[in-house]
């Protein structure tokens, strides 16, 4: 892939706590997104997927500490922000203008003492303080329609609409600003089947219509091979795999990546047995020494348990990366 | 709309309730007030009063309880809560009405002033933890552990007996008399300083904790998350996110409180001697002067149930999750 790249992470660490008591949750992150990409983010839970997507917007609450690493935001013009040296006026302005997120918790995402409509504006008040009333109401009607909900319902108060809407309500706010980077931490794990295609299909329409970037954070992998363009896979505060998504899908090369497939029933394409990964993932204040992963892995051998593998494409001049002391 | 009307019908039946109740507990007492109290009067009281005081008490035998009871409502109705009998012979009616506003200003605004000065604590001391609003925390509280009869009584052995700023006793200059002219009003002030600020130490520390405590909490929710993630001023995202949200429980406490103004300031008006109702109250216990405890008793009942009304109705008006659809 030859676009530019819009979010440059790298050598990204992160820690819960300080000192002793202190654990590593990101380790050594580096990771690319590009102008118009889907990329997936994908691992079990407790892996970091979403200290990552907290980190990069600067929302780790205590006692979540950046300890280490630079994450850049490039402008369509090409200049380039760094957001861990923002000030917090600067952090404040940049946050969903460029970079917006869509929660996991599509229940409790929503304030429930205020309506629809002023949660919808209260974005624009803060972030375009020229705009009229009138001209922020007709710009939040805009958007619910965006995402197929009826403006009359701008009245309604959260408790009022369903997990579906209130997750619509979500990414027709997360739109608002027409921000560059949409950021979607599980942003269907809290709905039924239905309503998750309904809110896919939606968004894969919203980015065609709209060429946004979106960083999609799940732990169903067979969702992201339909819907995203590049996968990166964590295990343990670590990315072991990234690779393109069909490339992941027909040919993993971490035996991590290998699992996670197994794990879910694909989507389309001929039926294969499911297996699952043995074991259950590591705690943060137990990482095993070398390749996190190599208790639960079926082809570990010698320097597996040594030495951390270093990620890096496996054959000369593929775009695509692994972690894994595996001979390819 | 359906939903106050509702909350209105229950509230009727419940003050019914609770008059009827004040109605039978006197017929229920063993003894005889009436002979009680002649005795005490040695023959002052004439035969009238006698009567009324018969009628007042149920024991008029020469009536059933029902239409005893149909009397006591017209009463009721006509304002008549019988005669005093320590301030014989003022009707209980004019006696509550001029002890009332005392305790109404004195306790209302002091505890609208504790109530809005520790929730305002309370959320900056929630929203920044760790600052030096925490360590007023264990102080508050330390204050209002004191049993407040002895905070009253240090207050006044400080500032009225060793350094006489302020005065021990009473609501205002006695050598003025009761009129809406300054030199009351400021005597009327000058003279609540202690006893109102004895009950703002003393209640503040709920309010800053109970503040406190639901900021911690409402602050780790998701749409406190998402307020700050777009980029909401911080201002905004305090008060309006997690202030506005963490405010409930104290909003209900508050208004059950005002329940409790005209009925919980026993011990304040004891220490300061203050004109107020609980005074009042006090010398009716002491004097067995029933139809003055009646009274206060109803005028207490009704304004609980006044104040629980008013929890409903900003309950309503501030959580929308309460409203019920129409």
């Amino acid at each position: 892939m030859t676009a530019e790249p819009i979010l440059t992470i790298s050598g990204l660490n992160v820690d819960y706590g300080t000192g002793a008591s202190g654990v590593r949750a990101l380790r050594d992150i580096d990771l690319t997104l590009h102008r118009g990409e889907v990329l997936g983010l994908a691992g079990e839970s407790g892996s970091g997927k979403s200290t990552l997507a907290y980190a990069v917007t600067r929302l780790l609450s205590p006692p979540g500490v950046i300890t280490g690493g630079d994450v850049h935001y490039h402008r369509p013009g090409g200049e380039s922000i760094d957001i861990l040296s923002l000030t917090p006026d600067e952090l404040r302005a940049f946050r969903w203008q460029e970079l917006s997120i869509v929660f996991q918790g599509a229940m409790n995402s929503l304030n429930p003492v205020h309506t629809v409509h002023s949660q919808l504006t209260d974005v624009l008040t803060a972030h375009r303080p020229g705009m009229r009333a009138a001209e922020r109401t007709a710009r939040a009607e805009e958007l619910l329609n965006l995402v197929g909900i009826s403006a009359d319902r701008l009245a309604a108060y959260p408790h009022q609409l369903s997990g579906g809407m209130r997750q619509r309500v979500m990414i027709a706010m997360a739109l608002a600003l027409e921000p560059e980077i949409v950021i979607m931490d599980e942003p269907t794990t809290a709905l039924d089947v239905v309503m998750q295609r309904q809110i896919l299909r939606k968004l894969v329409e919203l980015r065609e219509r709209l060429s946004f970037s979106v960083v999609f954070i799940t732990h169903d992998i067979s969702l992201l091979i339909e819907f995203s363009d590049r996968i990166a896979i964590m295990y343990g505060g670590r990315i072991v795999e990234q690779a393109g998504a069909t490339e992941i899908y027909r040919d993993p090369r971490h035996p991590y990546s290998e699992g996670l497939l197994h794990s879910f029933p694909a989507l389309h394409g001929p039926r294969r047995e499911l297996t699952g990964i043995p074991g259950s993932p590591p705690h943060l204040s137990a990482m095993p020494t070398g390749c996190a992963f190599h208790p639960r892995c079926g082809k570990a051998f010698e320097p597996c348990p040594e030495r951390v593998p270093v990620l890096a494409a496996p054959e000369a001049g593929q775009d695509r990366e692994v972690a894994c002391w595996l001979p390819h | 709309m359906k939903y106050i009307l509702q909350r209105l019908a229950f509230y009727a039946v419940t003050a019914w309730a609770a008059i009827t109740i004040n109605f039978l507990i006197p017929r229920l007492m063993p003894g005889d007030p009436v002979e009680a109290l002649m005795s005490r009067y040695q023959g002052q009281l004439d035969t009238t009063a006698i009567a009324s005081l018969k009628a007042l008490f149920g024991l008029d035998e020469h009536q059933s309880l029902w239409s005893q009871y149909t009397d006591y409502w017209s009463h009721l109705i006509d304002g008549d809560l019988g005669l005093s009998f320590t301030f014989f012979p003022t009707p209980v009616g004019e006696v509550i009405s001029q002890s009332l506003p005392w305790t109404l200003a004195l306790v209302g605004i002091t505890t609208l002033i504790s109530f809005l000065l520790g929730t305002g604590i309370g959320v900056y001391s929630g929203w920044r933890r760790g600052s030096w609003l925490d360590g007023l925390l264990p102080v508050t509280t330390f204050i209002s552990a004191i049993p407040y009869f002895w905070l009253g009584l240090i207050a006044i052995a400080l500032f009225a007996v060793k350094w006489q700023i302020f005065p021990a006793a009473g609501g205002y200059d006695n050598s003025l008399v009761p009129a809406f002219d300054w030199p009351f009003i400021s005597s009327a002030l000058y003279h609540g300083v202690l006893p109102g600020v004895t009950i703002v130490l003393s209640a503040i520390a709920g309010w800053i904790l109970g503040m406190r405590n639901m900021m911690v909490t409402v602050s780790s929710e998701d749409y406190v998350m998402v307020a700050q993630a777009k980029g909401l001023s911080e201002r905004r995202v305090m008060f309006s996110y997690a202030a506005r949200n963490a405010v409930l429980p104290n909003i209900s406490g508050f208004a059950l409180s005002l329940g409790f103004i005209v009925g919980g300031t026993l011990l304040v008006e004891m220490v300061f001697s203050y004109p107020g109702i609980g005074y009042q109250l006090f010398q009716a216990v002491g004097a067995k002067d029933y139809p003055l405890m009646q009274g206060v008793f109803l005028i207490i009942t009704l304004s609980v149930l006044a104040a629980n009304l008013l929890a409903d109705m900003a309950y309503a008006l501030l959580d929308p999750r309460t409203r019920k659809e129409a």
